[in-house]
C-alpha cells in the first residue's frame, strides 16, 4: 500500500427528498479521512456520523466498488465521477484530494435522468434504448458451433472497446446538451463490429437513435465532454461511426428498418 | 422432509438426453396462458427470463437495481468454462465433469455436474451469436486460457470482463423480449417474502424501494435468482447488495438450505487496509497463470521485495504442489497464504498479505503481453493501491468471495416448496464442497439457458393450478407481516449503525467461521451470533422514514436476516466434522495438514428444514453416491 495520510474536507452535498420537492445544497465536515478510502468510503464514514446524530444519510446509488457495475456516479467540483480521468467514483481515491479542499457533490443532471433522491437519478432510459434494438436477435438454442463464426482479432478488439461501456450515464450528465450519443454509440459498434451484428446493424441504428431522441437526450455537438467524463474511455469516433450508419440506414435500408 | 433428488435413471452420459425425452411439454398454445415470475437479473435470472419469454410464457422480472445491467454478476472477471477443446489439449465432456466433481472435493451430485459440462458447449455457442466479444486469436478463432484447478485451457474470456460481456449478452437478450411485450420488468424491488397457496409457490411481495410500498404479484411458478450470501462476511468481494434476505424467506416458507457452510475464500484478493473498508477487491484468479506467490524466508524480512534474492523467497505453492504449482485450486492456495502469514512469514503493513509477482512473467514475455493479458486488473490494483504492479510485486490475501452452498433444489432445480425454482449462485448448486475458477459462470447460464426452459414445462404439465390472484388473503397477510418487521425496525431508534452490527457480526464469522474452522470456535460463534443479533434488535439506528427511499431501512432489513441466517451457517459447519473443498475443519487434517474428507460418515448434503423462530431447524441428509468418478483423497501435489 502506498503511504497512508488523513485529510480533512469540506462537502457541499445537493440533498432532495425526491422529485417534487426542490433540493438545495449542505455542507458537512468530512474529517479524520485516510487517504486509502475511495470516494464511496469516504461517504459511508460521513453518512454514519449524520446517521447518528439523527440526519438521514446522503442516498447516493453504488454496488460493486469496482468500477464495473455503473451504479455509482456524481458530479464532483462539476465533473462527473470526479477530476481523475477513466474512473469510477467508487474507484476514486482520497489520495487524489489535498487536506482542507472544498468538495461540492451534485447528482447527474439531465431532463432524461429525473432525481429520486439526493445524488441518486433515474437511468432507465437507458434501458429504454437497448430494448429498442441493443441486442442480436437470437433465440435460446439456435446458435451456430460458436467457432463456425470468425471474427478477426482487430474487430473482435474494438467491439470489447465498446462494449467496455457500464451505462453510468456520465457522457449525458457531462454534456451540455445532455446528449447519450456516446453510450448509444458504443452499443452500435459493439455489435457494428461484429459479423454477427450485422443483419440488424442498419435496423438497429435507426432504431436506438430515434428512441434516445424520443427520450429527450440532447443532439451532439462535438464538445467532447463526454468522451472526457468516460470511466471507461469509450472513444468520441464511435459517435463518428454511428452517424455514418444512421445516414447509411437512412439513405439505403429504411425500408428494411421496420 | 422428502429429499428426492429425481435424478434420472440410466448411464450418466444418456441421463439428461433421456430425460428432456420423458418431460412432460406445454402445448405451444399454452404457454402463453402461464405466468413466471423470475427474481434476480443476474446470469442465471436473465437468461432464464429471455429463454422462457422465447418460448411463449408471461414473465414478470424483478432486481432491486435501477437496471438488471447492474446484477452482481458484471463483477466476473476471469472466464468461463467450457469443454470445446479448441486446444487439442485433451478436454472433453468426461473431463470437465471429472474435474468438477474432484474440484468440488465430492460433495456434489453427479448428474447434475454431468450435465452442466455437457451443455457448457452449448453456452459458449450461445453467447458468441449474441455477440459477446469473447477473446480471440489472429486467425479469428476463439481463445482460451487455463484457470485454477485444471491442466487444460478450458476458460473462454472477455478480457478481465467475462462476467460483464456475457450479463450483457443475456440482459439484451432479455431486452428483446422486453421490447416484444413478454417480459415486464420490474426494476427496484426488493423481494421480501414469497406466497404460498395451497402448498405451491404462488406469488411474491416486494418492497418497492422508491416510495417504500409493497406490492404483491401472482404466478404460477417463482424463480429465485437472487446470487449468494457471501455478505454474511461483512467485508467480502461479493457488491455490497449481495444478501440472503431472498433464499432467507424462501427457506422460512419451507424451501430447505443445503449446506449453507459450503463458503469459498478466494485467494487473490487486496489486502484489507482499515477499519472504514466497506468490501474487499478480487484479482482475478487468472493472475496465478503468470504470476508466482512468495513470501520471505526469514520472518519480519522488511526488506523491499526486490531486494529479496532469489534464494530467500518461499515460492510455498511451487514447492509444496509441484505439478499444479501456483493454479492449485482456491481452498488450498487459501490456506497455504493463511498458514504462511499465521507463521509470520506475511508481509505489508498488516502482515497479513502474501505477494504475487509478475517480474518473471515480464521478463519472458514481455510488458506488452502481460499488458493485453491482465492490463485493466493492473490498472485496477494500482488505482486501489497507488502501488504500480509492473514494478512491484502485488500484496494479496484471501477474502470471502463464493457460496456454495443455497437453496436445496432438485435435478429440476425445484426446491423443497413446489412451484419455487432456483438458480444460480442462490441454489446448492453442482460446485459440491468447493468451485472451480470459471465455473459459476457456466452454472448460472446452464441454469437459466437450456435447464428451466425443460423443467418448469415438465412441473406446469403435471400439476394443477387452482385460479388466484393478487386478492387472495395470502398476500395481505405477508404484506402486514413485512409491515410489522419494517415497523419494528423503525422504531428501535438506538445508538448503533447498522454498518456497525454487520462490521461486528462479519469480523465473528470471519475469525471462527473463516478459512479454518474449530468445534471451540464453532460454538463460541454459536453463542455470539444471538447476542449480536438481540442488540441489533435493542439498539440499531434506523433514520428517515419507512414508505420512503431509505438506503440504511434496506440495508437494516438485510443485516436483520444476515443474523438469523449466520446461526445457519455455523450450525452447518459445526455438524460437518470433516474438512472437505472450502471447509476446513482442524480437527480433521492429514499429518501434512491437507484436508480430510471422510467419506464414511460425511458423504451427504446436509440439508435444512425451517422450524420456526428460535427453533433449531431439523437436520436431513440427502446421500450422495458416487457411481462414475470414485472418490479420492484431492492430491494437487
Ligand atoms: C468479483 C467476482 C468475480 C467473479 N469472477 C468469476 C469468474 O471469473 N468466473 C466465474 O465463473 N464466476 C465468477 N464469479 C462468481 C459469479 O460471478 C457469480 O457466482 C454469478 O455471477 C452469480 O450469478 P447469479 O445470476 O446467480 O446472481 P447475481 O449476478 O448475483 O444476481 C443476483 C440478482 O438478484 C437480485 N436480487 C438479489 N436479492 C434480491 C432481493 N432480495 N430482491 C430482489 N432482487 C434481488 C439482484 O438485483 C441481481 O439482479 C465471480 C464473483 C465475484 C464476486
Ligand atoms: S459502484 Fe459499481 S461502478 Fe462504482
Amino acid at each position: 500500500m502506498s503511504e497512508s495520510n488523513t485529510i480533512h474536507l469540506t462537502l457541499r452535498v445537493w440533498r432532495q427528498p425526491n422529485a417534487a420537492t426542490p433540493g438545495r445544497f449542505e455542507t458537512y465536515e468530512a474529517t479524520n479521512i485516510s487517504t486509502e478510502m475511495s470516494f464511496l468510503e469516504m461517504l459511508d464514514v460521513v453518512n454514519d456520523q449524520l446517521a447518528l446524530n439523527g440526519i438521514e444519510p446522503i442516498a447516493f446509488d453504488h454496488d460493486c466498488r469496482e468500477g464495473i457495475c455503473g451504479a455509482c456516479g456524481c458530479v464532483v467540483n462539476g465533473q462527473a465521477h470526479g477530476h481523475l480521468k477513466g474512473t469510477t467514483l467508487c474507484q476514486l481515491h482520497m489520495r487524489h484530494f489535498r487536506d482542507g479542499d472544498t468538495l461540492v457533490i451534485e447528482p447527474f443532471r439531465a431532463k432524461a435522468f429525473p432525481i429520486i433522491k439526493d445524488l441518486v437519478v433515474d437511468r432507465s432510459a437507458f434501458d429504454q434504448i437497448i430494448q429498442a434494438g441493443g441486442y442480436i436477435s437470437v433465440k435460446t438454442g439456435s446458435a451456430p458451433e460458436a467457432s463456425s463464426i470468425l471474427v478477426p482479432k482487430k474487430n473482435a478488439d474494438l467491439a470489447m472497446d465498446a462494449a467496455a461501456c457500464i451505462g453510468c450515464g456520465a457522457c449525458v450528465a457531462a454534456c451540455p446538451n445532455s446528449s447519450a450519443m456516446l453510450f448509444v454509440s458504443a452499443k452500435i459498434n459493439h455489435l457494428g463490429q461484429l459479423p454477427q451484428g450485422q443483419p440488424e446493424r442498419y435496423r438497429r441504428a435507426i432504431h436506438m437513435i430515434e428512441k434516445m431522441d424520443e427520450l429527450g437526450f440532447g443532439n451532439c455537438s462535438n464538445h467532447l465532454e463526454c468522451e472526457a467524463a468516460c470511466p471507461k474511455e469509450i472513444q468520441f469516433v464511435n459517435i463518428g461511426r454511428m452517424n455514418r450508419d444512421y445516414i447509411i440506414a437512412k439513405l439505403f435500408h429504411n425500408e428494411e428498418a421496420f | 422432509m422428502n429429499l428426492d433428488s429425481k435424478v434420472p435413471s440410466g448411464h450418466i452420459t444418456t441421463k439428461w438426453s433421456n430425460h428432456r425425452f420423458e418431460m412432460k411439454l406445454v402445448n405451444p398454445a399454452n404457454k402463453r396462458k402461464y405466468q413466471i415470475i423470475v427474481v434476480g437479473t443476474g446470469l442465471a435470472g436473465s437468461s432464464a427470463a429471455a429463454s422462457l419469454s422465447e418460448l411463449g410464457y408471461q414473465v414478470k422480472v424483478f432486481t432491486l437495481h435501477d437496471t438488471p445491467r447492474r446484477a452482481h454478476s458484471i463483477a466476473a472477471q476471469g472466464g468461463i468454462n467450457a469443454a470445446k477443446n479448441y486446444p487439442n489439449d485433451g478436454d472433453s465432456i468426461w473431463r470437465l465433469f471429472y474435474d468438477t466433481v474432484k474440484g468440488g472435493d465430492y460433495r456434489a451430485r453427479e448428474a447434475n455436474v454431468y450435465r452442466l459440462a455437457e451443455i457448457s458447449n452449448h453456452i459458449i455457442d450461445q453467447c458468441v451469436a449474441q455477440g459477446v466479444p469473447f477473446a480471440r486469436e489472429y486467425g479469428g478463432l476463439l481463445e482460451n486460457r487455463s484457470f485454477g484447478g485444471a491442466q487444460v485451457s478450458r476458460t473462454f474470456y472477455a478480457r478481465g470482463q467475462t462476467g460483464q460481456q456475457l450479463l450483457l449478452g443475456a440482459y439484451s437478450a432479455m431486452m428483446k423480449e422486453i421490447a416484444n411485450g413478454s417480459v415486464s420488468l420490474f426494476t427496484r424491488r426488493e423481494l421480501v417474502d414469497i406466497v404460498v397457496i395451497d402448498g405451491k409457490a404462488r406469488g411474491i411481495v416486494v418492497r418497492n424501494l422508491i416510495n417504500g410500498k409493497f406490492e404483491s404479484y401472482s404466478a404460477h411458478a417463482v424463480l429465485l435468482c437472487t446470487g449468494g450470501y457471501g455478505n454474511a462476511y461483512f467485508l467480502s468481494t461479493n457488491a455490497m447488495n449481495c444478501n440472503v434476505s431472498a433464499a432467507w424467506a424462501a427457506y422460512k416458507r419451507g424451501a430447505a438450505f443445503a449446506n449453507p457452510c459450503f463458503t469459498q475464500i478466494h485467494p487473490t484478493c487486496i489486502p484489507v487496509h482499515g477499519d472504514y473498508q466497506s468490501k474487499l477487491t478480487l484479482m482475478s484468479e487468472s493472475l496465478r497463470n503468470d504470476g508466482r506467490v512468495w513470501v520471505p524466508r526469514k520472518q519480519g524480512d522488511t526488506r523491499k521485495p526486490s531486494e529479496i534474492p532469489e534464494d530467500e523467497r518461499y515460492y510455498f505453492l511451487e514447492e509444496k504442489y509441484p505439478s499444479f504449482g501456483n493454479l492449485v485450486p482456491r481452498d488450498v492456495a487459501s490456506r497455504n497464504a493463511k498458514e504462511v502469514c499465521d507463521k509470520g512469514l506475511g508481509v505489508g503493513t498488516t502482515k497479513l498479505a502474501v505477494y504475487l509477482d509478475f517480474s518473471d512473467a515480464i521478463k519472458r514475455l514481455g510488458k506488452k503481453v502481460i499488458e493485453e493479458r491482465y492490463g485493466n486488473l493492473f490498472d485496477m490494483y494500482e488505482k486501489i493501491t497507488g502501488v504500480n504492479p509492473y514494478e512491484e510485486p502485488m500484496m494479496i490475501y484471501p477474502a470471502i468471495h463464493y457460496t456454495m452452498g443455497g437453496i436445496w433444489v432438485d435435478y429440476n432445480l425445484m426446491s423443497t416448496l413446489p412451484g419455487l425454482f432456483v438458480l444460480g449462485e442462490a441454489n446448492f448448486s453442482d460446485h459440491g464442497a468447493n468451485r472451480l475458477g470459471a465455473s459459476a459462470l457456466m452454472q448460472g447460464l446452464a441454469d437459466g439457458y437450456f435447464i428451466i426452459p425443460y423443467t418448469i414445462g415438465h412441473y406446469f404439465a403435471s400439476n394443477t393450478f387452482s385460479k388466484i390472484d393478487e386478492t387472495h388473503l395470502a398476500f395481505s397477510d405477508a404484506e402486514k407481516e413485512i409491515e410489522q418487521t419494517i415497523q419494528r425496525l423503525m422504531s428501535i431508534q438506538g445508538n448503533r449503525t447498522v454498518d456497525d452490527f454487520h462490521r461486528q457480526l462479519g469480523q465473528i464469522m470471519w475469525d471462527y467461521v473463516g478459512m479454518s474452522r474449530n468445534e471451540k470456535g464453532l460454538k463460541y460463534a454459536l453463542e455470539k451470533i444471538p447476542e449480536i443479533r438481540d442488540e441489533f434488535w435493542k439498539n440499531v439506528k434506523v433514520t428517515g422514514v419507512s414508505n420512503d427511499f431509505n438506503q440504511t431501512l434496506e440495508k437494516a432489513k438485510r443485516v436483520a436476516d444476515f443474523l438469523d441466517f449466520a446461526e445457519l451457517l455455523t450450525l452447518d459447519a459445526l455438524e460437518r466434522r470433516e474438512s472437505c473443498g472450502g471447509h476446513f475443519r482442524e480437527e480433521s487434517q492429514t499429518e501434512e495438514g491437507e484436508a480430510k474428507r471422510d467419506d464414511e460418515n460425511y458423504s451427504h448434503v446436509s440439508v435444512w428444514e425451517y422450524n420456526g423462530p428460535n427453533l433449531k431447524p431439523n437436520f436431513h441428509k440427502e446421500p450422495l453416491i458416487f457411481e462414475y468418478v470414485k472418490p479420492s483423497q484431492r492430491s494437487y501435489k
